[in-house]
């Protein structure tokens, strides 16, 4: 079977209009971008995928994952993670507890603690573990988001306008610490964004909508 | 697919714990208004029992004490609010007066009603205040203030409770319009803040504000407990004379009071259209004053008169409490004396034990059908959720309708349906028609914060391998526990402030503070009014004052659910 | 077998009677064990209500019954729900099991059918009930029947504030001068309350040349002429009662904190002992006394009865009875507590029984028996029901 992420023949209309159209393989590791600027449908690619298309879309294709068909498995069997432009961090959970429910579940209490504790140690914030998210700051809390996703251990990876709020300085290094990651664990990504600065970071092709 | 499946069962349970009551409440009040009723060996179709309610001499009156008063309360308080939202919105008083919301929302109709009399009749606390000092008053005027021939009284105590709720639901449609940018670009074109409001922000909120506008008329007309206590009584209100019919001791009054259920009901339709059609002249007018560019002269003198209403109607409240308060520990408290003789705990000794009985069955009615209600709401909005339903205008007048329909046309028949299906009056029955006015404001209270859940929070949760009902466990219900606090403590207060619903459908034998409280107006003994009213108040209070705190105290660690 | 079955079910009595003997007073205590009974009873009194709490805290420790207070705004409400709980077939257990009843209201109930008995006779205490000298068999002159069993005793009395009214008042014309005089100070319960129909029914018998007519029930020509007078009378009066006679208290009791506040001098009460307790409880100040009117004043007895589809008779029976125990009697007639008249014979007491009595302080407001003086009779309820309708279309209202 393929490994990667799949989009064949995937047509996304409303009202009769097609809003996206696009027939892609994403390698592991690699990266696609999808360029336009905002209000063209390219968030509702990503929930396509994600499984969350509102209805009042239409949506034909399938998606694949590692040759495996999800276009109709309800969301949290996709095994596709997401990174949406803020963190989205759960502000009811301390930053170990928001690791913690992306790790997949079983294992001993200490082997996850463990396993959380590194993943802190991974993005330099050791003994965050209590902390309240929402005292961290932006860039601290986007390397807690990227490290939730990957705990998940997903098979691909949506970004949905990323770093946009993100300021210039945070910026290069939150985007180079995540694309850094996905190629290091060979995951297919792809993101949209009207950022081209990004779309030239990803370094993958690019498909630009009108 | 199948975990997307939520049982749809819960938004066809809710519907039907809505309307259900209502529905089967009218056509038991239908047909004995036309004379039919088996159960007493009368069968219709006749017009008897409207010619009987016609032949009694204090109809006209009675009737048109229900239009009056009504359409006083609800036109007042909605230019109270309009006016002082206009004048007012996004100042330091108005956030004073948004702070004291919750609590004069809470305090129960009855209450109110009692503090406000024990304020203004001629031996109320008011005049003993500044007598004789003031007035040379060694004894109280004779002057018909509570009960007065017009219910002006009644109307006033309508009104002390509908600002705040009209405040709340402005409040609430505010957040949804663009209001400070549009009232900005008006102040820039020169229009004071007022009329600026008036002209560019009023028509929108308007829109929202709407049906619960429709509620409060259609509400403040068929009131039955605020007018036992403060509306006149030579004719009473239509509303309480319905009351009295269906609890003579003859059957044939019963027809009598169905016939009366349907005028009432068909009064508060006459009385909506009329606003309707007010509504349509007034957006007229004020199209043209619109159009004119005048910019507000007058607006300094109605801002200031407006906050000052809205001070006293918040004011009479809160000293209408202290009031009942001071007569609840009185020892013997003589006019024109401003403070009782001596403080006493005699009379909680003597009323403290029946009022805890009464505390005991209000809150095991009001906790359970605020429970129900809340899981009925829940289910509804994950349902929306889940499935994607589209939230109509329509479905929201839905949420509406059990409200408008007056409670005077319903309950009576309910009960005389149960009656002769041969259901037992009791603590179920009760559960079950509380939970008719209690959904709606449920629904009403959590359904604003439950669609603003930013939604790709769930996305993320699902992505993160998290079914529907996971994330809608760890991460919706807990990021929302202010807000469910909140609806569960709305709830509750309009549980524990049903007054008809558990008289008729309890048959007597379901005994809360609310019915207690009442059943001692007719009796006059100011001291125990002070008690059952100071605990009924309480029973209201405390679950605001603990939506408050326990989010506070659960999440003082997380900043990013401190809310406001 | 299957016909004779049917008949014999078809030729039961109410079927009330059928399972209890009041005369087996063993068998009765035995059943009432375990039983709770409803008593719906006016509630807007406190002390009457903390008085139904007391006794059932007293039936409950000696004879196990659960006794639990159905506050009512108005007695009617109790005939009514039994009357439809009869239409709706409910004739085993309904609602109800006591209510606290007189007047118009019985003698409704007991012409529907609507009451278990006579059992009232046969209660063990009856034997100490005073039928002599109190109107305790006849009720608003319907005979009783032992359909309802007495409880307590009630006479017209008025009450005044001393501080502000020098003398008492002997006759109704004299109230009429007194109002003319202090216009305001004056008010009663707005009928159809009872104190207020009370007090209609007080000024016939006081002004009427001849009461006699009002113990036959009302026809079309007596009731002309004499509501003719009670109009009158009521003409004058009205507009310098109380606001204006626009307004009238619920009830009597409502009436106190209007004494207390000065707004009244004068009210009317059908318990002699009221104003005392009244006192007692901080409601009344302490100048106010009572006054009968020289010819006397009305008086009737309240009963308790039980309804026939009641379904804890024996309870209710074991109440009524402990409602004539002396213990229960002395303490509401103690002024403390309720202040409401015996209805037992004082002769007839144990003599230690009879030392509660004559030790208890009637308190100072309260008249002696002898001062009551001559308990007039209540008029036929035909009366009453054509006053008070008749009532509601001239001054209840308002024009």
């Amino acid at each position: 079977m393929d490994k990667g992420l799949s989009l064949r023949n995937v047509v996304i209309s409303k009202d009769g209009a097609s809003l996206v159209s696009v027939h892609h393989d994403i390698a592991p590791g690699d990266v696609l971008t999808i360029m336009g600027p905002s209000g063209v449908g390219k968030s509702t690619l990503l929930a396509f995928i994600t499984g969350t298309l509102a209805p009042a879309f239409d949506a034909q294709g399938t998606v694949c994952i590692d040759g495996q068909d999800i276009t109709h498995a309800p969301p949290h069997r996709r095994r596709v993670g997401i990174l949406f432009q803020d963190d989205l961090l759960f502000p009811h959970l301390s930053v170990g507890a928001n690791l913690a429910f992306g790790l997949r579940p079983g294992g001993a209490q200490s082997t996850r603690l463990e396993k959380i504790n590194n993943a802190l140690d991974e993005i330099g914030l050791s003994g965050f573990a209590d902390r309240d998210p929402a005292t961290l700051s932006g860039g601290q809390k986007a390397r807690v988001a990227l490290m939730r996703m990957l705990l998940s251990e997903p098979c691909g990876l949506l970004l949905d306008e990323p770093f946009s709020r993100l300021d210039a300085a945070l910026r290069a290094q939150v985007r180079d610490m995540v694309f850094e990651r996905a190629r290091a664990r060979l995951l297919p990504v792809l993101m949209v964004t009207h950022d081209a600065e990004d779309a030239q970071a990803a370094g993958g092709q690019i498909i630009t909508l009108a | 697919m199948n975990s997307r499946r939520l049982p749809p069962a819960l938004p066809v349970l809710t519907l039907l714990a809505m309307l259900g009551p209502v529905v089967a409440g009218l056509w038991g009040t239908l047909l004995p208004a036309f004379g039919h009723l088996p159960a007493a060996g009368l069968t219709g179709p006749s017009l008897d029992p409207f010619v009987e309610l016609f032949d009694w001499a204090g109809l006209p009156r009675a009737a048109m004490l229900s239009v009056t008063t009504g359409l006083g309360a609800t036109a007042v308080s909605l230019l109270i609010v309009t006016l002082i939202t206009a004048g007012w919105s996004g100042t330091r008083a108005f956030r004073l007066l948004e702070r004291m919301l919750s609590p004069l929302l809470s305090v129960p109709h009855a209450a109110a009603a009692f503090g406000l009399a024990f304020l203004i009749a001629p031996s109320g606390w008011l005049a003993r205040l500044v007598s004789p000092d003031l007035t040379g008053w060694e004894r109280p005027l004779d002057l018909l203030i509570v009960q007065d021939t017009w219910g002006l009284t009644m109307t006033a105590g309508l009104i002390a409770k509908e600002v705040p709720f009209l405040l709340l639901i402005t409040l609430a449609a505010l957040g949804q319009t663009d209001a400070s940018r549009s009232l900005a670009i008006a102040q820039a074109l020169g229009y004071g803040r007022l009329t600026g409001w008036l002209k560019t922000v009023f028509p929108r909120v308007y829109a929202q504000i709407r049906p619960p506008i429709y509620v409060v008329l259609a509400y403040s007309m068929s009131v039955v407990d605020v007018a036992v206590i403060l509306g006149p009584n030579t004719p009473p209100t239509l509303s309480v004379q319905i009351v009295k019919l269906m609890s003579d001791p003859d059957l044939a009054m019963r027809l009598e009071g169905a016939a009366g259920a349907l005028l009432q009901l068909s009064l508060v339709i006459g009385a909506l259209v009329v606003w309707r059609l007010g509504e349509v002249a007034i957006g007229a007018l004020g199209r043209r004053w619109i159009a004119a560019g005048h910019r507000g002269r007058l607006d300094p003198v109605i801002r200031q008169t407006a906050l000052g209403l809205g001070m006293i109607s918040a004011l009479t409240i809160f000293l209408g409490i202290a009031v009942l308060a001071i007569w609840s520990f009185a020892g013997y408290w003589g006019f024109p004396d401003a403070f009782p003789d001596q403080l006493t705990f005699r009379n909680w000794l003597r009323h403290g034990p029946g009022t805890l009985e009464a505390l005991g069955e209000t809150a095991l009615i009001a906790v359970t059908v605020s429970l129900v209600a809340l899981i009925l709401t829940i289910g509804c909005l994950e349902a929306e959720y889940r499935y994607g339903l589209p939230v109509t205008q329509r479905g929201i007048w839905l949420l509406y309708l059990p409200l408008l329909v007056p409670q005077t046309a319903f309950l009576p028949g309910l009960q005389t349906l149960m009656l002769q299906v041969g259901a037992n009056e009791g603590r179920l029955p009760v559960m079950l028609a509380h939970l008719v006015f209690v959904l709606p404001y449920v629904f009403l209270s959590l359904a604003d914060p439950f669609r603003a859940w930013d939604v790709r929070m769930g996305t993320v949760a699902a992505a993160l391998r998290a079914s529907p009902n996971g994330v809608l466990w760890r991460v919706r219900l807990p990021m929302l526990l202010g807000p469910i606090l909140t609806a569960l403590a709305v709830g509750m207060a309009v549980s524990v402030g049903q007054y008809l619903a558990t008289l008729l459908i309890g048959g007597g034998r379901v005994e809360t503070l609310t019915t207690e409280a009442v059943a001692l107006s007719s009796g006059g003994d100011r001291r125990a009014i002070g008690v059952y009213g100071l605990m009924q108040t309480g029973a209201a209070l405390v679950p605001f004052t603990l939506a408050l705190l326990i989010p506070a105290l659960v999440w003082r660690n997380r900043r990013g659910l401190w809310r406001g | 077998m299957k016909h004779l079955a049917l008949t014999a079910a078809l030729m039961a009595p109410l079927p009330a009677l059928a399972d209890v003997d009041p005369a087996d007073w063993d068998a009765v205590q035995a059943a009432a064990q375990g039983q709770t009974v409803y008593w719906n009873a006016w509630g807007g009194s406190t002390t009457t209500n903390d008085f139904i709490a007391w006794v059932g805290e007293r039936v409950a420790a000696e004879f196990g019954v659960t006794l639990e207070h159905v506050k009512l705004t108005d007695t009617a409400d109790a005939v009514t729900r039994v009357l439809s709980e009869k239409q709706a077939g409910e004739n085993d257990d309904g609602a109800i099991d006591m209510i606290w009843i007189n007047g118009a209201n019985f003698a409704a109930m007991k012409e529907a059918d609507l009451l278990f008995g006579p059992y009232a006779e046969q209660l063990p205490n009856w034997a100490l009930v005073d039928v002599e000298s109190k109107t305790v068999q006849t009720d608003f002159t319907v005979p009783v029947e032992g359909y309802e069993s007495p409880w307590a005793m009630a006479q017209v009395v008025f009450d005044y504030d001393t501080d502000r009214m020098k003398e008492p008042l002997g006759s109704m014309a004299e109230l009429l001068e007194w109002t003319a005089a202090n216009p305001g100070r004056f008010t009663y319960p707005q009928p159809p309350d009872f104190l207020g129909t009370t007090f209609l029914k007080q000024v016939l018998v006081d002004v009427l040349p001849d009461a006699s007519v009002l113990s036959a029930p009302a026809t079309d020509e007596t009731y002309d002429e004499v509501a003719q007078v009670l109009w009158a009378y009521l003409d004058e009066l009205t507009p310098n009662l109380w606001r204006q006679g626009k307004a009238y208290p619920a009830t009597g009791t409502a009436m106190f904190p209007l004494i207390a506040d000065g707004e009244l001098d004068l009210s009317i009460s059908f318990s002699p002992g009221a104003a005392s307790t009244a006192i007692a409880n901080n409601e009344l100040p302490p100048s106010v006394r009572t006054f009968v009117l020289d010819k006397g004043t009305i008086g009737n007895a309240s009963f308790v009865a039980i309804p026939y589809n009641s379904g804890s008779k024996e309870g209710a029976m074991v109440v009524a009875n402990f409602l004539l125990s002396p213990e229960a009697q002395a303490r509401a007639q103690d002024p403390e507590i309720l202040g409401y008249g015996t209805v037992l014979n004082m002769d007839a007491l144990a003599p230690e029984d009879r030392a509660v009595f004559d030790a208890l302080d009637l308190g100072v407001a309260t008249l002696s028996p002898a001062e009551l003086g001559t308990v007039q009779p209540e008029p036929h309820p035909s009366w009453m029901t054509r006053i008070a309708d008749d009532w509601v279309t001239r001054y209840g209202v308002a024009q």
